[in-house]
């Protein structure tokens, strides 16, 4: 049977282009279809009934769901270029710090940019915090994945682009070079891997995306 | 489960060293002593006091500070769920996950939608009050429904014996009938949700769940004490 990979996502969301950025890496071929989130099609409906979002990829008719399940499914379905390491100490390393990021620092990146002003200076504190937790992971790594992006690499996509566009929309400092070399050095060699550059969303239309949905920010000048 | 009789000069080597930090009561390391004890692994536990962490516990998990931490042979694993995948790569008897890529992601699934969605929304049920609960109870109960339809046909979540979708819902078929006690609702209920009300059933009688459950005495007044927290706050003053 041919094969059929259908990914729904959306053009600005980190977490849809994970994936894209997953098959890119490993060379798999699918078809992709923008959703409109205010307008969710009947689709994807029918393959994500539980959280009604996207990432979903619908692999030869099966969805899945959820961008972290994804990619664990993409790597343990195709094996070429894999993205997660054979031992299971580092395989529950870079499952630990993909939690960490989805379930901790985006939150917190989002109030240091587009919170409440009188709380900007502690939620900024928190995200540094959070950020001073990858930076320290890094280490002397060129990614997070070792010689090569792996897992954990693809899901600080949001530390990686989203922030410097979140920072640039609202006028926040999170990632500066002084406080996080080691990120800062990161996300440069991130976004020139060829994988992820395909697919970053435009800056500009996500700047104004941003600006338009939360406002132009606690710090914007 | 693994006899004894059939651990190899390897597993010795890896069993080395193998610590695990819980507390009497906490549902999320009971998920790993279930995972341990299914595969037959030895392990020590040591019991931490939350209200007062061990300096052992806060260097291994500085960012949550939280219980489990499992540490083998001087590495620590944090995080439950992250925990458990460790466990399956690392002993492979009695496995916990399938080996379907798509069962397995099916399985990841269903156990992140049960402690980011069902447990939060049943636990706003235990905590709060009036229509702030009742609505909960409607949340809850829709949550619930889908997890209901994923046991069509199956005993337990993996088929015919416990699994990781099991183990991960473990707390549901344990300590749900203990806080509905408690706060005096009840969510599961025989007609609604037949097959979760026999799972609960199937999983609790499990030798390996029933020997590590702690004393439903002891629960019963810990979760008293932390309703009356919440209520107290909710209180009109």
């Amino acid at each position: 049977m041919a094969e059929e990979i259908l990914l729904f996502g959306a053009w600005g969301s980190p977490f849809s282009r994970r994936v894209e950025m997953a098959l890119k890496l490993k060379g798999i071929e699918y078809k992709y279809i923008e959703e409109d989130i205010t307008n969710k099609s009947p689709s994807l409906l029918k393959y994500n009934p539980v959280h009604k979002k996207i990432p979903v990829l619908v692999h030869n008719g099966k969805p899945v769901a959820e961008s972290l399940v994804i990619l664990e499914y993409i790597d343990e379905t195709w094996k070429d270029s894999p993205i997660l390491s054979k031992d299971p100490y580092e395989r529950a390393n870079a499952r630990f710090w993909a939690k960490f990021i989805d379930e901790k620092c985006l939150s917190a990146i989002f109030k240091a940019c587009w919170g409440e002003e009188k709380e900007h200076e502690k939620a900024v504190e928190e995200a540094s915090e959070l950020l001073q937790f990858l930076e320290n992971e890094l280490k002397e790594k060129r990614y997070f994945g070792g010689e090569t992006v792996g897992l954990l690499d693809i899901a600080a996509n949001i530390i990686g682009y989203w922030l410097g566009v979140f920072e640039e929309a609202s006028g926040a400092e999170l990632l500066t070079r002084e406080k996080f070399p080691k990120l800062c050095n990161w996300a440069n060699e991130f976004v020139s891997v060829s994988a992820i550059k395909e697919n970053l969303p435009p800056r500009d239309k996500l700047i104004a995306y941003l600006r338009n949905r939360f406002g132009v920010g606690t710090t914007s000048k | 489960m693994a006899s004894s009789a059939t651990v190899t000069a390897n597993q010795l080597i890896i069993m080395a060293e193998l610590k695990l930090f819980r507390t009497w009561s906490s549902p999320f390391p009971l998920r790993v002593v279930w995972a341990l004890d299914f595969k037959g692994i030895q392990y020590d536990t040591i019991f931490e006091d939350l209200s007062n962490k061990s300096s052992l516990l806060l260097q291994y998990n500085p960012i949550y500070k939280k219980v489990p931490v499992l540490v083998h042979n001087g590495k620590p694993l944090l995080e439950s769920l992250v925990i458990l995948e460790y466990i399956d790569e690392t002993w492979k008897q009695t496995p916990l996950l399938p080996e379907d890529p798509y069962e397995r992601a099916t399985a990841r699934f269903w156990a992140k939608f049960g402690d980011d969605k069902v447990l939060p929304s049943i636990w706003n049920v235990f905590i709060k009050q009036g229509k702030d609960q009742e609505e909960a109870i409607v949340t809850a109960q829709e949550n619930l429904g889908f997890v209901e339809r994923q046991l069509t046909g199956k005993k337990f979540f993996n088929g015919e014996t416990i699994g990781f979708v099991d183990l991960a819902f473990g707390w549901l078929a344990k300590l749900l009938s203990l806080w509905e006690e408690v706060c005096g609702v009840t969510l599961i209920d025989h007609e609604k949700f037949p097959l979760l009300s026999e799972w609960i059933q199937n999983f609790a009688d499990a030798p390996i769940i029933k020997e590590s459950w702690p004393p439903r005495d002891k629960l019963i007044t810990k979760y008293q004490a932390l309703l009356e927290v919440y209520t107290s706050k909710e209180a009109p003053k």
